[in-house]
């Protein structure tokens, strides 16, 4: 018998355990995967470690910032900065055609940015900046306004916009064409006005540190143990049946597994509330360099480009869509001294979900071919041509990530329709991760941490 | 516990919740939220670090009991009067 049992050892699920067994519950959490971290995990293939979904961390504040949500989370989980051992970016840019903007962890930059290329919209721009200021983020009312519409009310210049949406839709928006003017102002902060960072050890340090953390505090992990159903009784989950057919009681249950993965689980035979799959996957090409980036001529941390003045933020018809991507370079931080011993680069594209689910093993594996092709060929029109110092590659698919996340649909950041108080028609059933709200590995975790504060922790 | 080892207690959970604040100025007349950078979820955790250390539950509707040092102590000072300092 448990207090709490939590779906998932992603980012989400293990912030939330970490809560709760601090607080002394009997927590265990289930993950049907062979490894923990969801979207935000790693794998080893002939020698080399990867990294799944990091990029880079979000919300990069400088040391000794109270406020915002990185600072948020290290109070919440007790740890430090230094054992996340961040590492910020040298910075990143936005290239569309005949256009770049630099920004980095230093606001100013972006600002001078748009005074140079776009003279006429600072003032605008800074009516749209001191907008987003205001914006609570812990405020539920989510002003679910149109972040399309109240942006052309304010900026003049469509370009700018389009520059704005390609970054922060790719690092988070469930939507396709638009955001809700919230979401945006909330990526817009964590990733242009705060900014980016990794650890040297990649997402992997950070996984360790929580799931330490969790596990010295009592809680308990299963790893291979898929939820097959709820169990449910007079309104309540009374708990879980695992795929082994193994049954868990516990008096609540967390579940961040996704909303319409989470209600499909319930064997109460509620119809499952009808709320839109996401759309949205995506493929990675991954390239290992025998040089450092920077050697070719490659200093960009994430470089996002788009090769027309309109950005496109939709499942594409094709199985990628290649015009535009976002270019990252783990390499192009600033480690103080250290560097990673091999040059990588990562690009990715919005992908076809369906397509690339209903390939044959054979097929799979050759369009595999053709397309980290097609991505990479797109890519180094904005970037130093690196193709002659690969020494190693590797692609991930939305197939990859309905592995790592078993989402539906391969959706990289869950259902267009979140829902903001993780409270689902049982008493005792609440989500969390990223069909709640937040995205991104600092959102994720701030989402764990604040759905277990208010749904398993008070009373 | 006196109310000077209670508010040595709290001190305590404070510098465990927010480590990096100066706690050292503090005003017992004023607001926490006036003089240190404490949210919705700092307060939840005094609530249940109290749990924890001293098995004291305060129902909800006394969180605001904990908005200054001097009504913090004052509050509990009835609950604690009888635990015995470690």
């Amino acid at each position: 018998m448990y207090d709490t049992i939590i779906i998932g050892a992603g980012m989400s699920g293990l912030a939330a355990g970490i809560r709760l067994a601090y607080f002394e519950q009997r927590v265990c959490i289930l993950e049907r995967h062979t490894t923990i971290g969801g979207l935000n995990s790693f794998y080893r293939m002939r020698g080399r470690d990867y990294d799944v979904g990091l990029h880079a961390l979000t919300n990069i504040t400088p040391r000794g910032t109270k406020r915002g949500p990185l600072a948020r989370l290290l109070k919440q989980l007790r740890l430090t900065r230094d054992e996340l051992q961040i590492a910020p970016q040298l910075g990143s840019e936005v290239v569309f055609p005949g256009v770049r903007l630099r920004f980095s962890n230093d606001f100013e930059l972006l600002r001078a940015e748009i005074a140079r290329e776009f003279p006429q919209q600072i003032d605008n721009f800074e009516r749209v900046v001191s907008e987003i200021v205001e914006y609570d983020d812990l405020d539920e009312s989510h002003q679910a306004v149109s972040a399309r519409q109240k942006l052309g009310e304010i900026i003049s210049e469509p370009l700018l916009i389009e520059m704005f949406f390609c970054p922060l839709m790719f690092y988070g928006s469930a939507r396709e064409h638009d955001m809700d003017w919230g979401q945006f102002s909330i990526m817009f902060r964590s990733i242009f006005m705060e900014g980016l960072g990794r650890p040297y050890a990649g997402v992997r340090l950070i996984l360790k540190h929580l799931v330490r953390k969790f596990r010295g505090l009592g809680g308990e992990l299963k790893l291979r143990s898929g939820v097959e159903r709820l169990a449910v009784e007079g309104g309540r989950v009374c708990g879980v049946v695992l795929d082994s057919g193994e049954e868990l009681r516990a008096d609540r249950v967390l579940s961040s597994a996704g909303w319409l993965e989470t209600m499909r689980m319930c064997d109460d035979g509620q119809p499952v509330s009808h709320r839109g799959a996401g759309q949205l996957s995506f493929c990675e090409t991954i390239a290992t360099l025998d040089v450092q980036p920077e050697k070719i001529g490659h200093r960009s941390t994430i470089t996002f480009f788009n090769d027309s003045k309109k950005f496109s933020w939709k499942k594409p018809d094709e199985p990628c869509d290649v015009h535009s991507g976002v270019i990252c370079s783990p390499n192009n931080f600033d480690y103080g001294g250290q560097r990673l011993e091999e040059g990588t680069m990562r690009i990715t594209a919005l992908a076809n979900f369906d397509y690339w689910n209903d390939l044959s093993e054979y097929d799979y594996e050759m369009e595999k071919l053709r397309w980290y092709d097609r991505i990479t060929d797109s890519g180094v029109r904005f970037v130093p041509d690196y193709r002659h110092r690969v020494i190693d590659t590797d692609m991930f698919t939305p197939a990859t990530v309905v592995r790592f996340t078993g989402h539906e649909g391969g959706a990289i950041y869950g259902t267009p329709e979140k829902q903001f108080d993780g409270r689902t028609h049982l008493d005792n059933l609440f989500v969390c991760g990223t069909d709640q709200g937040f995205v991104g590995i600092v959102g994720s975790i701030v989402s764990g941490i604040s759905m277990a504060n208010r749904h398993c922790l008070k009373g | 516990m006196t109310e000077g080892d209670i508010r040595e207690e709290i001190l305590d959970i404070l510098e465990s919740i927010a480590p990096d604040e100066d706690l050292t100025q503090i005003d017992d007349g004023v607001n926490f939220r006036d003089q240190l950078e404490l949210d919705s979820m700092d307060f939840l955790d005094i609530v249940m670090e109290l749990r924890k250390r001293h098995r004291i539950q305060i129902p909800e509707d006394d969180y605001v009991q904990l908005a200054s040092m001097k009504s913090t102590v004052t509050f509990l000072e009835p609950l604690m009067k009888d635990i015995e300092r470690v």
